[in-house]
């Protein structure tokens, strides 16, 4: 039985069970996941699976359901237990499936150098990244080197007719170095992501590793102060996420979103400009069509300082009177759609890492930060993150410092970018982001 | 109702070890939840998910080779242990006769989640709606999740271990937001356990209107201090604390790498004396319980911290091997699609002797951390950050102003020595932890706990 066909299947069932609309995920899909240690395999997996999710409408009320079993009969209890669980839900009179229905084209998603690589070759990238970050002086300890990739296929089907699937393969690599010793040691973390391991550069994630624990060595509590901070492609990242999330319609609708009421007006300086694009053929999470059957696009998001809209799945998109922007968004078939990012991508700018230093003059520069999701507030973007990195002075990197936090709002820190660095790369922060480093022209730190 | 025959459990192991290795097992999992939200005023998501499958791994060295496949099926079985095999390099071998299935200690359900009518669970997020909006006009949004969780688990053993836990959860949360002016705060509450319904039978609104509470004090918030502080850290989900500062470093896998600050410190004094902590997985119906962890041995109580001495990591049964000792019952995995890994139950200090009005009556200048929304640590460094979700300062010996945005951030042997009193009232909160990919429940517990001082990181100024 094809993926489409169980899914096409599972909305009759639906149907049959009484659902007035229904739509049904299937996912099918093989993973691997090798973790070196001290040049041998640690763990090996080699593991497949596959499952469904229901989403039965009656009326204006929805209700889901999901399982492993793929039987006639496993799919028709889904299919009953979906339409059951949606005599619970409260009326919504935006729900529905949406009115735009198709994919975009997209290509590339699934490499086919990917069934090339046999499991022996594997374990020798992730060798060779454990190798190449304990190759570096200094490095005391490489407590991970991992490798792991996926080729799976997900279908859609719905009532109105729609029905399509698509193929892709991911594979990612990371390791995370250790150097220094006792109080002093200082960890660093190192990661690559393709469509297939060809590329991956093991060196370089190993490198990487190395070099970021290798900066931190030393690091002290710094005094408090206000200064200009760059944070890193890493830290951009999880902050770009974090302002991603506050985009969806839903946080808006539902009165958790700081932009609620600034479409349309500046937010940012117009150095910052961001977008969400589900049809990246780089992006991880691209994709022809979202969790409910809409073609994927590019919204531009924060452009010449302003903001110009949300992220809209079909239902948030009714309520406002708005189109579906393609971010009906699923975590697995365990989950039915919600408003979510699918690739959030930073345009570059003109100076690299290192003219962004020499721009801030003395101030920070942060590599790490712990605790974004208990030290941001959403709703009025207050924030205090635990963070990591190296004092900038004269334009230069100098000591490294630990034990602090960066304290600021994000719409005081979006106003006050100053400049958006060069070389964007994708990284697995704050979900998928094509990031790059950020200046920004002050904010408050607290140490000793 | 078992999930696997005990004759093809042999059969799997069998042929798990067609190629060697020291040791195989097979995890069987079948586990049923159901699900729904209330927000915006408005009962929605409900949602049911049942799935079944298997792990498979072979132990071969330092080396551990696993598969896992959806459903049960003898073929899925086999054909996973088949694979797994031809990981490894050697001669068959055969393992041991399966002893009779043991099940740890059994938690109580009086009501299984699965026979209350799903209607009622509706109008219990509705009341909760209720009572969050009966707090104050102030209260704008409220959002209320109720889950229930129902996870049968077997585990076959090579070495001829045979187990079983049943395992039902529920928990019911609240975030609530409110607003004044341009000012917008959230507050949030929990109720979980290892239990029933008979968990939410007693005031299960009380939730909503302490998650409302805390939003409304939120709006009178100042901005929080900077710099180094005594802090008192209030009971319950404090506990975080020493999940986060000590907890993790005491996993036997980061201890084993030399990745934590508490490696080759057994028996150093490493808190004064009144400082004792516990690793409790048998707790009775408490959050992170089980009967038997997900390698089948047996939860109980593993003192970590005794009279200010370190005792005892937590263990999971490759690890206890490794060092020459017995398995904590800390080997615990997320589902069969991932491998057990040393992880903590319900962690908590033991009550002293003082009273939280002591604790923080001793503090001339201080913060008083009552609820955390979440924490991190760096294991290997000891390094931590935890978000105050709840915060007041305390100004000669009093509590005062409610303060907002406060983060503490401070290493984890310096937070345990810095610990100069602890109350009597301990209480054991639901958190959820994170580790390497795998998301588990883990109770989180502590009395009022006072810290010489430590690096508040603030708005202000």
């Amino acid at each position: 039985m094809s993926l489409e066909g169980a899914a096409r299947r599972a909305v009759e069932a639906a149907v049959s069970a009484g659902a007035s609309d229904a739509d049904a995920w299937a996912e099918e899909s093989t993973s691997r996941r090798i973790r070196v240690y001290s040049g041998e395999v640690e763990s090996l997996s080699d593991a497949g699976g596959r499952g469904i999710g229901i989403r039965a409408f009656a009326g204006a009320r929805s209700g889901y359901a999901y399982g492993t079993d793929l039987t006639d009969e496993g799919v028709a209890d889904l299919a009953r237990a979906a339409r059951e669980a949606a005599e619970l839900a409260d009326e919504d009179e935006h729900e529905g499936l949406p009115e735009e229905l198709g994919t975009a084209d997209v290509h590339g998603l699934a490499s086919p150098g990917f069934a090339d690589w046999t499991t022996e070759r594997k374990v020798e990238l992730a060798l060779a990244v454990e190798r190449a970050a304990r190759a570096r002086e200094g490095v005391t300890q490489v407590e991970n080197a991992v490798y792991s990739d996926s080729d799976g296929s997900v279908a859609l089907a719905n009532s109105r007719g729609f029905a399509a699937s698509y193929s892709v393969t991911n594979a990612w690599a990371y390791a995370s170095a250790f150097a220094g010793e006792g109080a002093d040691l200082m960890t660093g973390l190192g990661v690559g992501m393709g469509r297939d391991p060809s590329e991956l550069d093991p060196d370089a994630i190993g490198a990487e590793a190395a070099d970021r624990a290798l900066a931190l060595v030393g690091a002290r509590q710094p005094s408090s102060r206000r200064c200009p901070v760059v944070l890193d492609a890493f830290v951009a990242a999880s902050f770009v996420g974090f302002i991603g999330s506050m985009l969806s319609a839903d946080a808006v609708q539902r009165g958790r979103s700081l932009f609620a009421d600034k479409e349309g007006e500046e937010v940012a300086d117009p150095a910052l400009r961001l977008a969400d694009d589900g049809t990246d053929p780089d992006g991880p999470s691209t994709a022809p069509f979202d969790g409910e059957g809409a073609p994927t696009r590019r919204n531009a998001l924060i452009e010449d300082g302003r903001l110009l809209g949300f992220l809209y799945d079909s239902r948030t998109a009714r309520r406002a009177g708005r189109s579906t922007t393609g971010n009906a968004s699923r975590g697995s078939y365990r989950s039915p759609p919600a408003v979510g990012t699918t690739n959030l991508v930073v345009e570059g700018g003109d100076r690299d890492l290192d003219g962004l230093l020499a721009q801030a003059g003395d101030g920070l520069c942060v590599t790490e930060v712990a605790g974004l999701h208990s030290g941001v507030n959403p709703v009025s973007g207050t924030f205090s993150v635990g963070a990591v990195g190296r004092l900038v002075e004269n334009g230069e990197l100098a000591g490294p410092v630990r034990e602090m936090t960066i304290a600021g709002d994000l719409v005081s820190m979006l106003n006050a970018v100053r400049s958006v660095g060069s070389d964007p790369r994708w990284v697995p922060f704050g979900g998928s982001v094509k990031a790059v480093p950020i200046l920004v022209g002050e904010m408050a730190i607290s140490g000793s | 109702m078992t999930l696997v025959d005990p004759e093809l459990a042999g059969r799997v192991l069998q042929c798990a070890l067609a190629r060697g290795g020291d040791m195989a097992e097979l995890y069987a999992e079948s586990r049923r939840g159901f699900g729904l939200s209330l927000d915006d005023g408005r009962v929605e998501r409900p949602q049911s998910g049942r799935e079944r499958g298997a792990c498979v791994r072979v132990v071969h060295g330092d080396s551990t080779y696993y598969g896992y496949v959806d459903g049960l099926a003898e073929e899925n079985l086999l054909r996973v242990a088949g694979s797994v095999s031809e990981a490894v390099r050697g001669d068959a071998r055969q393992p041991a006769a399966l002893q009779a299935a043991q099940s740890g200690t059994r938690h109580a359900i009086s009501t299984p989640p699965e026979e209350v009518e799903a209607a009622r669970k509706a109008d219990l997020l509705r009341a909760c709606d209720e009572r969050a909006r009966a707090a104050g006009a102030e209260v704008a949004q409220a959002r209320i999740g109720y889950a229930e969780s129902h996870r049968q688990v077997e585990i076959f053993g090579s070495d001829g271990r045979a187990a079983a836990d049943d395992r039902t959860r529920i928990r019911l949360s609240a975030q609530v937001v409110a607003r004044r002016d341009g000012r917008v705060e959230t507050g949030t509450d929990t109720r979980g356990g290892h239990a029933g319904w008979e968990l939410l039978e007693d005031n299960p609104e009380h939730v909503a209107g302490e998650a409302a509470r805390r939003a409304l004090t939120a709006l009178d918030a100042v901005d929080a201090p900077t710099g180094r502080l005594p802090v008192v850290v209030g009971n319950g989900f404090g506990g975080v604390l020493l999940h986060e500062a000590v907890g993790h470093g005491l996993e036997a896998d980061a201890i084993q790498k030399d990745a934590s600050v508490y490696a080759g410190r057994l028996g150093e004094q490493v808190a004064d004396p009144f400082v004792t902590a516990y690793d409790d997985g048998s707790r009775a119906n408490a959050w992170g319980s089980e009967g038997v962890d997900d390698e089948g041995t047996p939860t109980h109580r593993t003192t970590v911290i005794e009279d200010g001495r370190l005792t005892s990591y937590l263990y999971d049964l490759l690890r206890a091997r490794k060092d020459g000792v017995e398995s904590t019952g800390n080997g615990r995995r997320e589902s069969f699609r991932h491998l057990p890994v040393p992880r903590m139950t319900n962690t908590f200090f033991a009550p002293g002797d003082a009273t939280p009005e002591d604790l923080i009556g001793g503090v001339e200048r201080g913060l008083y951390a009552v609820s955390f929304g979440g924490g991190q640590v760096e294991p290997a460094t000891g390094d931590f950050v935890f978000g105050v979700s709840e915060g007041y300062l305390i100004e000669n010996g009093k509590v005062t102003s409610p303060v907002r945005g406060a983060t503490l951030v401070g290493n984890g042997l310096e937070a345990l020595r810095a610990i100069d009193g602890i109350a009597g009232d301990l209480e054991i909160a639901t958190g959820y932890c994170g580790k390497g990919g795998q998301t588990v429940p883990a109770g989180v517990g502590q009395p009022h706990v006072r810290l010489r001082q430590l690096t508040v990181g603030g708005t202000a100024g």
